[in-house]
């Protein structure tokens, strides 16, 4: 009986432990929901910001943020994923490669702040694009790469080398293994690390604020290198900029990010059960 | 004596340094079913992956010699390695369907060579599983997911797969080793019928089906070919001291 008893002692114990884990997330979810909820209406979503953002929607800002991930999804994921096939399939094991991955691993680690003044420095002041849509995908772009490119390449080696073999015996071509035979298997874990990087790159604020975010800009942007709001950096704005901000908007503005986030997230879970069920050995 | 199919030359090889092939000259007779064996690290599955060129996958190796096929130099530069892997097929000691159904596991290697004609493809899959004695099991649900066959279902249609690319030679590397005795025999059978159209090369899981299957066999010992003989006396009246240790079960 003791054994039993001991059991479930502990079970008791990590449960504990994973309730605290889980407690401060659901609390901080909780609140913005209870608080922003009240703010969310059709004009909140739909409409420009009204009286130095004080009333109206905010518009913009969730389009502005649509459209910054959008761009970084474009130059991002066929770099990412191009970049891991090489390291994973191609590269041989020399010190080159090991820089390049040395490299990787320290562009994760590196604060976003910087990627924003890089970008300033790179895209909007070098490449004259402009405090711009392009400018900022680009930085956030180059932030989600490292991300990215670690997550594909963990799961493509995660594919057996035998399938490659099988492959090769068959008369396939090292090219047509990967597309036929590894990358399949690959998709579900290069998915989520593409989400998981998106997620970054669209909750960012830093990155943004030197390269494209508008301060109040009550338009949608008409070109590329236009500069947009964004939910993140407009945020930011409400809740120290302004004074005398109604509480329920900054609420009401954290809540549809966190939403968004959140649907980019269910979005990434049913992709990948999805290729899961059709792709099984 | 017919032209050899496959005519191996003073082959030697060394991964990482170490020497794991030395020195191997054999000739490989047209339709027969040739045997390597002897025990486990003795070279039989390198030279094997060497007929096909499947060791170009491994890194820091090194090979002298010739494999001829019909021949031709198999490692001349300006060799088409996946025209010849088309016609060198191969089956490995454990059956690994590709992710799909049992029909896209069969038409994979023709696909791939670029055949397109879907009639074709539907008459490559009949042929093919027919010819691995797995048709009749399997013709109503060549769309279900390969992974759901048993082992030995996964096997024959691993053999069906390589058969789709009607390779000239076929590698067999230990293919009944995970296999209940049905299905070796079935397997088995299959061989025979394939050895009309094909020349065959098998490591056997055990001597007896070494001694079941053999026109011809090769012992290997350490890297070294120790004795290569016509039809079964190799398991009968050894002529080397160490082949008859080990087939007479004193080692291995």
């Amino acid at each position: 009986m003791n054994r039993y008893l001991g059991q479930r002692v502990g079970f008791t114990l990590l449960g504990g432990l994973t309730f605290i884990v889980v407690a401060p997330i659901l609390l901080v979810v909780g609140v913005i929901v209870v608080n922003g909820l009240g703010a969310l209406s059709w004009e909140f979503l739909t409409a420009m910001p009204r009286e130095g953002m004080k009333a109206g929607g905010i518009f913009p800002a969730i389009v502005g943020t649509l459209l910054l991930t959008l761009g970084t999804a474009l130059v991002a994921i066929p770099l990412g994923i191009g970049g891991a096939i090489y390291l994973a399939e191609y590269a041989r094991e020399t010190w080159f490669t090991r820089a390049i991955r040395l490299a990787i691993i320290n562009l994760a680690g590196i604060p976003s702040v910087v990627y924003g003044l890089f970008g300033l420095g790179m895209f909007v002041l070098f490449s004259q694009f402009g405090t711009s849509i392009v400018a900022g995908s680009l930085t956030l772009a180059l932030m989600t790469l490292p991300i990215i490119i670690s997550a594909s390449e963990e799961a493509l080696r995660a594919v057996p080398t035998e399938f490659r073999t099988v492959n090769a015996s068959l008369g396939g071509t090292h090219w047509q293994g990967i597309r036929q035979v590894v990358l399949p298997q690959a998709l579900p874990g290069i998915i989520t690390g593409v989400i998981l990087g998106l997620l970054r790159a669209a909750g960012e604020t830093a990155p943004i604020l030197f390269t494209v975010a508008a301060f109040y800009l009550p338009r949608l942007p008409q070109s590329p290198f236009d500069q947009t709001m964004a939910l993140p950096y407009h945020l930011y704005v409400i809740s120290t900029q302004v004074p005398g901000m109604p509480l329920q908007i900054q609420y009401g503005t954290a809540l549809v990010l966190l939403t968004l986030a959140l649907a980019l997230n269910l979005c990434a879970t049913l992709i990948r059960s999805y290729f899961r069920k059709r792709r099984q050995w | 004596m017919t032209e050899p199919k496959i005519r191996i030359e003073n082959i030697s090889y060394a991964y990482d340094g170490a020497p794991a092939l030395r020195n191997i000259s054999l000739e490989v007779q047209p339709n027969t079913i040739t045997v390597f064996f002897g025990p486990a690290g003795g070279g039989k599955t390198t030279l094997l992956r060497l007929i096909n060129r499947l060791n170009d996958l491994v890194e820091n190796t090194k090979i002298e010699g010739r494999i001829l096929l019909d021949g031709q130099d198999i490692y001349a530069p300006g060799v088409d390695v996946s025209q010849l892997r088309r016609k060198v097929g191969m089956v490995f000691a454990l059956p690994l369907p590709l992710p799909g159904t049992l029909r896209e596991n069969v038409v994979y290697g023709p696909k791939r060579a670029g055949v397109r004609d879907v009639r074709r493809l539907v008459e490559i899959t009949e042929r093919s599983l027919t010819q691995a004695a797995l048709w009749d099991e399997v013709k109503d649900r060549l769309d279900s997911p390969a992974s759901a066959l048993s082992g030995g279902q996964q096997q024959r249609l691993c053999i069906a797969r390589s058969l789709a690319l009607e390779p000239e030679v076929l590698l067999l590397d230990e293919p009944t080793s995970g296999l209940d005795p049905i299905s070796t025999g079935k397997v088995e059978a299959a061989l025979q019928e394939a050895k009309k159209n094909y020349t065959i090369i098998i490591i056997p899981h055990s001597i007896q089906q070494a001694a079941r299957v053999a026109d011809y066999a090769a012992f290997f010992l350490m890297g070294e070919l120790i004795e290569y003989r016509r039809g079964r006396e190799i398991f009968t009246t050894p002529r080397d001291k160490r082949t008859e240790d080990y087939v007479t079960g004193r080692f291995g």
